[in-house]
């Protein structure tokens, strides 16, 4: 479904990603990890097309076309959604509005009919359930004067309404207490499928007690620098990051 | 200079021709008299004034305006059908080229009650309350432009609510211009009185039938009687070749509370005043304001809360949307006078600019004689947030309805404060294409 051949990009004339090679299969979920600055939010937001990050080489396929050709907006129409670090605030634009424009111009995009205002708001309620997501936050401005939790929740809950092919979840984790974890996690679970995939960038292992990963991959100085199984994230617990970065420093040198 | 001489002269001319043949009382020819006489001494305004910085009329002063002629044909009623802005769904009140026109004016609905007609008639009626009222509020003796349209008062509307009513629906004052390929001019006034305990909309629009150039020069006072609730809103959406000035004067009485909305759209060169004065105790007024321009136009918003007495409270809003090679200008003054205690105003003016030619000066002026006071003023200017527009565009939304999302979203905060709902939808479609980018399927939020 995604392939990353030895993908390079900058930001600010700075290198971030050295070189990326990562498959993933319908199905499958993968968890990135890695300390602060390993590039792992950097290859997000690349998948995702945030224009900030200059891409200097490599190539990346989603379903066998050329993922880094296509806009934002037709990458998200071809089934791929990212959860942010930092969900975006857009005062004077309510939740159920742009939501409604999102699921719309996807399922125009698969060539469906589009939702009215009531059949979307019955979809929204149904959705709603198990994600402690309130009605009244379909009101609200987007993301405006939200929690931290609740933006998590937010895009959690636009997940589940979007449902993408290939969802990548950018540190969701992060700041969250484990009420909200569990929460955010069983939304996660719930769209787990053969149909689909899912990337978890976290900097924290816990995520993944919740989130059982098929594979693991460390993320250091722009490249991944070990992968393996579940267990690897254990490892990781126990033994932080260090000791990849001093392989690797190794490694270098050598 | 010499071309703008002649043009004042001109005007002078003009009027001593006219006078002859005005049937006016005898108190009325004197304040026109007085306001010609100031208008000869004060001339048009120039950039050196500091209240006229950053708008330049020499292009109104330029043109040698005639008083505009009444259209000939029929043409004004088919045409008025078909502009969105003309029908609101309540009673209206309608000059064309500042004449008022009985065939377009619908009454008899939303203002039963209410004492409304043209101000000429009501002045033939021998209405004592305009000789109270009229140029009391709006002052000439130092404003060139409200000088010129008191020595040429003409027509407008006249509205007297009684002491306690209480009005469902708006009434509509339409201003309608049509060209027809001679620079006319027209010096609207409108006189509202709000007896006291009354409660009202009131709706003044100028609109043009064609794009032809002229110059509006419109003057309205508004009196809210003791704790009468008023909204005004005060709607320009002028032809692009057009000039237009409009001063909207209120005067609040005691515990009495008014909301101005003006809304800015249209003229190649706008210059909009509006001015509270708090002359009662305890009496509060919201100002809002929404300019959304493009192309070359060019739009001055002026504003003064003047807070006269103690416990007043003002807050003012005012949005601007500046697309091309626009340019705008927000002045807000807040005078506290002597004596004025626990005065509490608060000031806001946002800005997006659309373009790198875009331009805005954005200015507060405060005077302050009291020492028990609040007053809070900020301004921003920006640009569409990139963050934003990646974020809907990464949920599915092209980049076009991203940008065009969020920049309904900011002038929305503005709109939405509008109660009357078919006011607000009309206007936000008059927004959407003013800025090119076509009527939205947005639902209210």
């Amino acid at each position: 479904m995604l392939r990353i051949k030895n993908l390079q990009a900058k930001v600010a004339g700075k290198e971030i990603l050295r070189g990326i090679d990562l498959s993933v299969n319908v199905g499958e979920v993968h968890a990135i990890m890695g300390p602060n600055g390993s590039g792992k939010s950097t290859l997000a937001q690349v998948l995702a097309g945030r224009d900030l990050y200059e891409v200097t080489g490599g190539e990346v396929t989603y379903d066998g076309q050329n993922l880094l050709a296509l806009s934002p907006e037709d990458r998200a129409r071809a089934g791929i959604f990212m959860a942010f670090q930092y969900p975006v605030e857009i005062p004077g634009v309510s939740n159920m509005y742009f939501l409604r424009s999102a699921l719309n111009a996807i399922r125009r995009n698969r060539g469906l009919e589009e939702l009215d205002a009531i059949d979307f708001l019955a979809l929204a309620r149904e959705k709603m359930k198990g994600l402690e997501v309130e009605e009244g936050l379909m009101v609200r401005p987007v993301n405006e004067g939200f929690s931290g939790g609740e933006k998590k929740r937010n895009e959690i809950f636009q997940m589940s309404i979007l449902e993408p092919r290939l969802a990548i979840l950018d540190e969701t984790d992060s700041g969250l207490d484990i009420d909200a974890l569990k929460i955010v996690a069983n939304g996660v679970n719930a769209l787990r499928s053969p149909e689909r995939a899912i990337i978890v960038v976290t900097h924290y292992q816990r995520l993944l007690n919740y989130i059982v990963p098929d594979f693991v991959h460390v993320l250091s100085g722009g490249r991944i620098v070990k992968s393996g199984g579940k267990e690897l994230a254990l490892e990781l617990e126990h033994r932080g990051y260090g000791w990849l970065e001093d392989a690797v420093a190794a490694g270098q040198s050598a | 200079m010499t071309a703008v001489k002649e043009q004042q002269d001109a005007y002078f001319s003009t009027f001593q021709a006219r006078e002859r043949f005005l049937s006016d009382p005898s108190w009325l020819g004197e304040i026109r008299r007085a306001a010609m006489e100031r208008f000869a001494e004060l001339g048009f305004p120039t950039t050196r004034q500091e209240e006229w910085r950053f708008t330049n009329v020499a292009p109104i002063a330029r043109v040698p305006f005639e008083l505009a002629q009444a259209p000939k044909d029929g043409a004004p009623l088919a045409k008025l059908r078909e502009l969105p802005m003309a029908d609101l769904g309540c009673d209206r009140l309608v000059f064309v080229n500042g004449r008022f026109s009985p065939e377009l004016t619908r009454l008899g609905d939303s203002s039963q009650g209410v004492k409304v007609c043209n101000l000429s008639e009501a002045l033939a009626a021998g209405t004592p309350s305009i000789e109270e009222h009229l140029a009391r509020h709006a002052r000439f003796d130092d404003h060139a432009f409200i000088a010129l349209n008191t020595a040429f008062v003409q027509d407008g509307a006249y509205v007297e609510i009684p002491r306690g009513l209480v009005l469902e629906k708006p009434i509509y004052l339409l201003h309608v211009t049509a060209a027809n390929g001679r620079p006319g001019v027209t010096h609207p006034r409108n006189l509202v009185i709000a007896g006291p305990e009354s409660q009202a909309t009131i709706i003044e629009g100028y609109v043009a039938l064609d794009d032809g150039a002229y110059f509006t020069n419109a003057v309205s006072e508004v009196v809210v009687g003791d704790n009468a609730v008023t909204h005004y809103c005060r709607l320009q959406n002028e032809s692009e070749q057009a000039f237009h000035f409009g001063a909207l004067n209120v005067r609040l009485g005691r515990d009495a509370n008014a909301t101005t909305y003006s809304l800015g759209l249209g003229a190649a060169l706008a210059r909009q005043e509006v001015a509270v004065t708090l002359d009662g105790e305890g009496s509060e007024c919201q100002l809002n304001g929404l300019y959304v321009v493009s192309g070359r136009q060019h739009i001055d918003n002026y504003t003064t809360l003047d807070h006269a007495q103690p416990h007043t409270a003002s807050r003012e809003f005012y949005k601007g949307v500046l697309d091309e090679k626009s340019s705008g200008v927000f002045h807000g003054r807040i005078i506290v006078r002597p004596g004025a205690q626990k005065t509490d105003a608060k000031q806001s003016n946002k800005n997006l600019l659309l373009s790198d030619d875009a331009t805005i000066n954005t200015k507060p002026q405060l005077e302050i004689y009291a020492d028990d006071v609040k007053c809070t003023h900020g301004a921003t200017i920006g640009q569409i947030d990139p963050e934003a527009v990646f974020y809907l565009r990464s949920r599915a939304i092209g980049k076009d309805e991203a940008r065009r999302m969020l920049t309904y979203a900011f002038a929305n905060d503005i709109i939405g404060r509008i109660k009357y709902e078919p006011l607000a939808s009309r206007l936000g479609d008059a927004v959407f294409a003013r800025l090119g980018i076509g009527p939205g399927k947005q639902e209210p939020q």
